[in-house]
């Protein structure tokens, strides 16, 4: 599988700068499971990377051990060129961004910011002022004396996001950032953290189940199951290409079909209601009708419990319209087929 | 009707709590002679009380015990339940040894408090093992039937109180908070330090107040273990009642329990516990 893939740096650089992030066959067992089995991963400099999967595929797991915060079984992590597997966390150049934030209750949003600096014996009047630089980098300036109790949950989100910066590392890592946010403030988020990325010009490993953000944000999805990377690459190499029926079926918008004992996976929008006559379809009973504004989702169920969908426009849909329980076939153009691999 | 359900326990509260609370606040200001008690109303028992030297004496004793005993409970305690809630990884461990920690109580405090004779005792188990090392030439008189033995006995019985309310709010910390602070380069001590400790000061000021109102309201420990040369104000009460002098003993007790009282006002306000209790 494309387990090493990853977007090919200029061949210029030294080999040694050329990533932020490997991993190489990282395994976490846990009472003989594994969690995590043989990943190996490299991200290259300044980017932003999701680690996309269902809940359970050992994308959290990944990250705590990248973090540190979790001992791989076996395997290597290095960060910049430096082999970090047995450094403890603060020692990695990695900064971490925790799933609920994890803000430190009792402290007001600066002295959670300073914190890190706190414990390397920074003076307070100095360390409260670089604290506050980083506030005012998350727009949070004004709120430096609040306690985390009196934020509200985005703005918790950008304190935890200065604390884990002012550290200063080379790589972040977020755990479901955006999860524990209602869904305006997540996407208005999610173009922060982007513009952050890009600002700092560190490299980002954001864990998400959702592909809507990974497919946003990153420069590299890692499609993540059952403790396997299934793909990696980028989000439009993932969603034009994807390897597996897994990968079709989580990154969304694909019909997986079998064809000739193959199986193969359709875009949903490369699909449009066709006749009987036509010669490659899906036929079967219209199952749903879903106005979505701009388009309409058709779903069909054919034979043997399978569904498929079509995604037209709203005016090709209206130009005839079909009726849920009436027949339907779905057809595509040959080339949208796409072969998977199991 | 859900007075109902807090009738049953406020009738026992009211018959067997604060009707003699009552009883003996009335009692307080009786006149009385060898004989019996005459009701009136007299400030001369608590007269008594605030121009006798000896009440300071006992006074100070009390409060030196008071102090010695909270900051050894609050150290052992503290340290008890940070392993327990941080270090023993997991629940089955975890409950199997808190379960450990209860099994003195299976027996009496009266057993508990006697067994440290036989063991301290100038004849004793430790002053043998002393004498057998040549650690001394002459049996160690200082532990039993001394302050020091009186200290030993209730921190064994009351240091579980102080790390049982400990434990209780240190469950509560978020384990991401650790985790965050162990990112941020935080050592261990430090952790303690600035995390753990300001997060379970609840269940410090909780555990404080049990031990103080335990240490503040005990004489037979004292008593006991002082061999009588010691005494409390407890002491003393327990000293008149059998005097038949109750008056004097009720003024004292009311007294004890303002101060009492004053004392947990004092720790509460500095810690607010409300938060504790509202989970």
């Amino acid at each position: 599988m494309n387990a090493h893939a990853a977007i090919e740096a200029p061949v210029s650089t030294p080999p040694s700068q050329r990533y932020d992030l490997e991993m190489v066959a990282v395994s976490k067992v846990y009472q003989g499971a594994a969690a995590v089995n043989g990943v190996s991963l490299r991200i290259p400099k300044a980017s932003y990377c999701c680690l996309l999967g269902p809940s359970g595929c050992g994308k959290s797991t990944t990250l705590r051990m990248i973090a540190g915060h979790e001992a791989a079984t076996s395997g290597d992590i290095l960060i910049g060129d430096r082999n970090v597997t047995d450094a403890p966390p603060a020692d990695r150049g990695t900064s971490m961004m925790f799933q609920n934030y994890a803000l430190f209750p009792h402290m007001s949003a600066v002295d959670n910011v300073a914190y890190s600096l706190k414990v390397r014996g920074v003076a307070k009047a100095e360390r409260r002022e670089k604290a506050r630089e980083f506030l005012d980098l998350v727009r949070m300036g004004e709120f430096s004396e609040r306690l985390p109790a009196q934020m509200s949950g985005g703005q918790q989100q950008r304190v935890a996001l200065a604390r884990a910066l002012i550290t200063r590392p080379k790589v972040l890592l977020l755990d479901e950032p955006l999860s524990a946010l209602d869904p305006f403030l997540r996407e208005h988020m999610r173009g922060e953290l982007k513009r952050l990325q890009r600002d700092l010009g560190i490299s980002f490993v954001h864990v998400t189940h959702s592909q809507d953000e990974a497919m946003a944000l990153a420069d590299l999805v890692v499609v993540m199951e059952a403790g396997h990377i299934r793909q990696a690459g980028a989000p439009r190499e993932i969603f034009e290409r994807p390897g597996t029926a897994f990968v079709a079926r989580f990154i969304g918008g694909h019909n997986v079909l079998a064809r000739d004992g193959r199986r193969i996976a359709v875009r949903a929008d490369r699909c449009r209601l066709g006749s009987a006559d036509d010669a490659v379809g899906f036929r079967g009973r219209v199952a749903n009708v879903e106005y979505l504004g701009s388009t309409v989702r058709v779903t069909v169920a054919g034979e043997n419990g399978v569904d498929a969908a079509a995604l037209v426009s709203d005016e090709t849909f209206f130009a005839a319209p079909v009726e849920i329980g009436g027949q339907a076939t779905l057809v595509w153009a040959e080339r949208d087929a796409h072969a998977l691999s199991d | 009707m859900s007075w109902m359900q807090a009738a049953p326990l406020a009738l026992v509260l009211l018959v067997f709590f604060v009707a003699p609370l009552v009883f003996v606040f009335v009692v307080s200001f009786f006149d009385y002679d060898r004989l019996a008690i005459y009701p009136a109303f007299l400030l001369d028992n608590y007269a008594d009380v605030f121009t006798s030297s000896i009440t300071l004496q006992l006074y100070s004793k009390t409060f030196e015990y008071a102090v010695i005993v909270e900051a050894i409970t609050v150290a052992v305690g503290f340290l008890v339940a940070y392993f327990l809630t941080f270090h023993v990884r997991t629940t089955a461990w975890r409950i199997g040894l808190l379960v450990a920690c209860t099994i003195p109580f299976f027996t009496s405090n009266m057993i508990r408090m006697i067994s440290w004779m036989p063991f301290l005792g100038r004849e004793g188990i430790l002053n043998d093992v002393v004498l057998a090392m040549r650690l001394s030439k002459t049996p160690l008189d200082f532990l039993l039937f001394s302050d020091f033995a009186v200290i030993v006995a209730y921190v064994h019985i009351l240091t579980m109180m102080m790390a049982a309310p400990i434990v209780n709010s240190m469950s509560k910390i978020d384990k991401a908070l650790i985790s965050a602070a162990r990112d941020a380069g935080a050592s261990e001590f430090q952790i303690v330090r600035d995390i753990v400790l300001p997060l379970s000061r609840t269940g410090v000021a909780l555990g404080s107040a049990l031990v103080l109102t335990q240490t503040m309201g005990d004489y037979f420990i004292v008593h006991v273990l002082s061999g009588g040369k010691s005494a409390g104000v407890v002491s003393a009460i327990a000293t008149q009642l059998s005097a038949f002098e109750y008056p004097p003993a009720a003024a004292s007790s009311v007294v004890l329990l303002v101060v009492v009282v004053v004392l947990v006002g004092v720790i509460f306000r500095v810690v607010d516990v409300r938060k504790e209790l509202a989970g």
